[in-house]
């Protein structure tokens, strides 16, 4: 049973219209309701949400005036061609952006109605709660397959009662309890990389995240571990938010409920159609989505 | 092309994760509690002076670290104090530095006069009045020395290299090994192998025993920077040549030495830096003389020697004309540094 | 048609080299082996000298304390043995590395790590610079400057630590010691062991860096989860490299330690030594028959820097070779 037809059966909040907190002007105002009909907004009462999102390398534009709200225990895709900037918004949801020397911002990130951003906040705390899965597996090699499991709790210094159920649950979630319950202790990199991958999952769930952000996490992966990641993935979405950037619109089509296309036309990149996955892949109300979904470029 | 419906508003780009002035603020306020701290110690212990004060400013940073801190967590505290321990840690670190640089300043001033780049000690006793005699004769021995050394050592070491890099012999690997072997001589075996072989066979300490001894030091340092210039030269150039039907000793020569040419001057010059101020190896080998002298087959002065010998007098006037020494030998190592990095830098914007 | 019963045998090909370029390649290749010579010469003298000591006093020359020449007449009579020298030198040594390398750790997590970008070329520099500084300018300084302020140090150490074996002495009279060269030799080595901590530190992954990050850490629980673990053997190799630096320093040794022929652990005394200052010491009266006994010392000395300086390229070559 795919994403796509468990959301026949859910309610889908009525978008209502996005009110900015401080309008510089009247005329930005009805800018931003303008296009916030053609994106999907919803409340701003809980989940993540990007309002007017721009990132800078150095001086270069690389990603303009992204408005985009993740409903709570949804998947999201972000879709599109190379370079528009898909990662680079991704990591601008969990205050890695930064870490890139020279890197700026401009817009708000709120996550449960405030903005990450904003003076005093602790970026350790948010990337506490906005997990990340990176592209290319990454577990500790000085570590078993255990510790790693419960590395972000060292890095975090989380305290836990039990850890071995914890490491349990987590491999569990992740859809790797059963193949590695033997050998916890085997070393971080005996893994196959789609178990890699899987365990760096299991890896950010120890620490009990509200958001989950993967950066395609499967495109290094064979189509068996593939099937395997977007199972556990579609899973999660149970009790967390997801987003995820994909090249592999097949993959967006099974594992996302909504969509969002990206797109640079030689300028910074910039969203240009977010919707219900069935809409985008069905009737996109851009000419671009179309193209782009039915692969006459990318 | 479509146009996208941009804001007409681009918004200028912020970093609101960087410092901002409560966190200078709060710096500003941590060094400067630590600062009083320091001169707490200072007063109540016997631990006195800048040091003394050091200490109590190093003990206090991460304490202060901490204690502001510690309510947001463990996680952020221990970070802090980590932040605090390292900074204060390089800082100490670079106390001798400044230490050494600021003494041989001051002190090896002293001992100029308007002749002392010029004279000799022939005339004058070590602990004579400073403003007579000079270095002259230090500072010609060791470019005497040094030159003959470099004139050995520097072929050979771009020969060893040229072995390693560009032929590929059966002994490549044996000889990278050797040559890192031989870096790690003490300078005094040198200057012992140096005086069992040359010194005694001819009968005398003598300028070319010195330099020999110095070739041994220098060779390993030239051979392995130019080594490291060597591997730089892209494979397309010698396969252009062969192309052209060249020889490989053409090769070499018109084609890769050449373009690394500057990188060579510089792999030369790190290896004058590094036996410029070598002592040991001359006092078994090309030992000391007070006089101005060109002559190879006779003891010779360098500037180690100088420093060092004035310094075992142990009479106040020596000791400055050993910090004067210092100063000189110390300036000479700084020009020669500062020669290297302008011509490698100037290698990598080629 | 083609005949496919044997598969084709690969040809042959010899590299044929002209006249020019074989006299060229016997050339190099004699220039580059002449280190193996010259590393072999020193050994093959040094024990051709010295071998006459090693008949005389067997083991014994390496493990007795007394340097005694006795009659200068009567070879015979001569009682020499470098034990204490090579205590000296380990306990110097051991004092640098214990004394620099955190100091050198430290100054590596900060120029890689906390220095802003534009400090991080300048340290670099200053770090090549100091690490060029002749080790005569260093012991000068240290009979000068250091000298005086770790008298004081070594009063307020034997005041409150005496009850340390290490730390007591027979006179309180503080100079000279085997402290103040281990302090010294830790400064002068300090810039070796921090280069080649601070280059592997530099390569540690970075993608293990970022999710150290993403977890929720801080910079110093990226730094202890990842770059420390990563650059364990790069360090242990840098200090090797120092340790070998250390043990055949000579004037520095010279300077700031009194030599003096008995097997001291307590390094606030004014006593000590090691190989290297006890050659330059001893070179300039030495009898003929002394003159043997310090090229046995070089013997050794040069084969104990030449392993330590073995294993330490090993570790650093494998330590590269992990990235």
């Amino acid at each position: 049973m795919t994403r796509m037809d468990n959301n026949m059966n859910n309610d889908v909040s009525t978008p209502e219209v996005i009110v900015p907190s401080m309008p510089a002007d009247q005329s930005q105002m009805e800018d931003r309701t303008q296009r916030s009909a053609e994106n999907l907004e919803v409340s701003r009462r809980g989940g993540l949400e990007a309002v007017g999102v721009h990132a800078w390398f150095n001086k270069h534009h690389a990603l303009a005036d992204v408005s985009l709200h993740f409903p709570e225990n949804t998947v999201t895709g972000l879709i599109g061609p190379s370079g528009c900037g898909k990662s680079t918004f991704l990591r601008l949801l969990n205050r890695m952006h930064e870490f890139i020397p020279k890197a700026a911002m401009a817009g708000e990130v709120l996550f449960e109605g405030n903005d990450i951003y904003a003076p005093g906040v602790n970026p350790i705390e948010i990337r506490r709660r906005i997990g990340m899965v990176f592209q290319k597996a990454n577990p500790f090699p000085a570590m078993n397959i255990g510790e790693n499991v419960v590395a972000g709790l060292k890095l975090a210094r989380v305290k836990t009662d039990d850890k071995d159920s914890l490491i349990e649950e987590c491999l569990t979630r992740a859809g790797l309890w059963n193949e590695v319950k033997d050998r916890l202790k085997a070393p971080g990199g005996s893994l196959s990389g789609g178990q890699q991958q899987r365990l760096c999952i299991a890896r950010a769930l120890a620490l009990k995240p509200e958001v989950l952000l993967l950066d395609e996490p499967c495109s290094a992966l064979d189509p068996g571990s593939t099937l395997r990641v977007e199972e556990t993935i579609v899973q999660l979405s149970q009790t967390m938010t997801i987003v995820m950037v994909t090249h592999n619109m097949q993959q967006a089509a099974r594992v996302s409920d909504y969509c969002a296309f990206f797109l640079s036309e030689g300028g910074p990149g910039h969203l240009v159609e977010a919707d219900l996955t069935t809409n985008i892949f069905s009737n996109p109300a851009d000419q671009r989505t179309a193209d782009y979904v039915q692969g006459r470029f990318g | 092309m479509t146009t996208y419906e941009t804001s007409t508003v681009v918004p200028a780009p912020r970093r609101p994760w960087d410092h901002t002035r409560s966190t200078a603020i709060r710096v500003a306020v941590l060094v400067f509690l630590s600062g009083i701290f320091g001169l707490v110690i200072n007063a109540i212990t016997g631990l006195s002076g800048f040091l003394g004060w050091y200490l109590g400013l190093a003990f206090a940073m991460p304490v202060i670290a901490f204690v502001g801190s510690v309510r947001h967590g463990w996680n952020l505290a221990s970070d802090r104090i980590a932040t605090a321990l390292i900074t204060v840690a390089f800082a100490a670190v670079t106390i001798p530095w400044v230490s050494i640089f600021v003494t041989v300043y001051q002190k090896g001033s002293k001992a100029f006069h308007a002749k002392y780049l010029t004279d000799d000690m022939r005339i004058t006793p070590s602990s004579d009045l400073i403003q007579y005699g000079g270095v002259a004769h230090a500072i010609i021995g060791t470019l005497i020395m040094v030159l003959i050394a470099s004139l050995i050592a520097v072929p050979l070491g771009i020969l060893a290299a040229v072995y390693i890099v560009e032929i590929k012999g059966r002994f490549a690997k044996l000889v990278r090994f050797l040559t890192q072997a031989m870096s790690g001589v003490p300078s005094i075996v040198a200057g012992l192998f140096i005086y069992a072989t040359v010194v005694v066979f001819f009968g005398g300490f003598s300028a070319w025993a010195g330099a020999l001894s110095l070739v041994i030091l220098m060779l390993p340092t030239v051979a392995r920077t130019s080594e490291e210039i060597l591997k730089i030269v892209p494979d397309d150039l010698r396969t252009a040549s062969y192309a052209l039907g060249a020889t490989q000793a053409r090769t070499t020569f018109r084609v890769v030495l050449p373009t690394v040419a500057s990188g060579l001057v510089t792999a030369a010059v790190l290896g004058i830096a590094r036996v410029v101020g070598e002592t040991a190896p001359l006092i078994l080998t090309a030992s000391y003389f007070v006089a101005k002298s060109t002559s190879l087959t006779e003891p010779i002065a360098s500037l180690p020697i100088y420093i060092f010998s004035s310094l075992g007098l142990g009479d106040d006037n020596a000791t400055t004309r050993a910090w004067g020494g210092s100063l000189v030998l110390l300036g000479v190592v700084f020009i020669l540094f500062a020669i290297a990095r302008t011509i490698s830098t100037r290698l990598s914007r080629k | 048609m083609q005949t496919t019963d044997s598969p084709v045998a690969p040809r042959e090909v010899h590299t044929y080299y002209t006249k020019v370029d074989r006299v060229f390649r016997g050339f190099v290749a004699a220039a580059a082996l002449f280190s193996l010579v010259v590393l072999l010469l020193i050994a093959a003298f040094l024990l051709y000298r010295g071998f006459e000591i090693f008949a005389d006093f067997g083991f014994g020359f390496i493990t007795s304390s007394k340097w005694d020449i006795g009659n200068p007449e009567d070879t015979s009579t001569a009682v020499l043995g470098i034990g204490a020298m090579l205590v000296g030198s380990v306990i110097t040594a051991f004092i640098a590395i214990i004394v620099s390398v955190p100091f050198a750790m430290a100054s590596a997590l900060f120029i890689e790590f906390y220095a802003p970008r534009f400090l991080r070329t300048i340290l670099t520099a200053v770090l090549d610079l100091v690490a060029a500084i002749p080790s005569v300018i260093y012991g000068i300084w240290g009979y000068v400057v250091l000298l005086p302020l770790v008298e004081d140090w070594s009063g307020t150490l034997y005041k409150y630590l005496s009850w340390i074996p290490i730390f007591d002495v027979q006179t309180p009279i503080f100079g000279r010691s085997p402290l103040l060269a281990g302090l010294l030799l830790a400064i002068m080595i300090l810039p070796i062991v921090t280069s080649v901590a601070r280059e592997v530190y530099g390569q540690a992954p970075r993608d293990l860096i970022d999710a150290s990050y993403a977890l929720g850490g801080t910079k110093w629980a990226g730094i202890r989860t990842v770059v420390l673990p990563f650059g364990k053997s790069g360090l242990v190799g840098g200090a090797m490299l120092g340790l070998g630096r250390a043990m055949g320093e000579t004037v520095a040794v010279y300077l700031t330690l009194n030599l003096v022929f008995k097997t001291n652990f307590q390094i606030l005394a004014s006593a000590g030594g090691n190989v290297a200052s006890l050659i330059a010491n001893k070179f300039g009266e030495a009898t003929a028959y002394e003159l043997k006994a310090l090229m046995a010392a070089g013997l050794v000395l040069f084969l104990v820097t030449l392993l330590v300086n073995f294993l330490a390229t090993v570790i650093v070559n494998r330590s590269r070779k992990i990235v």
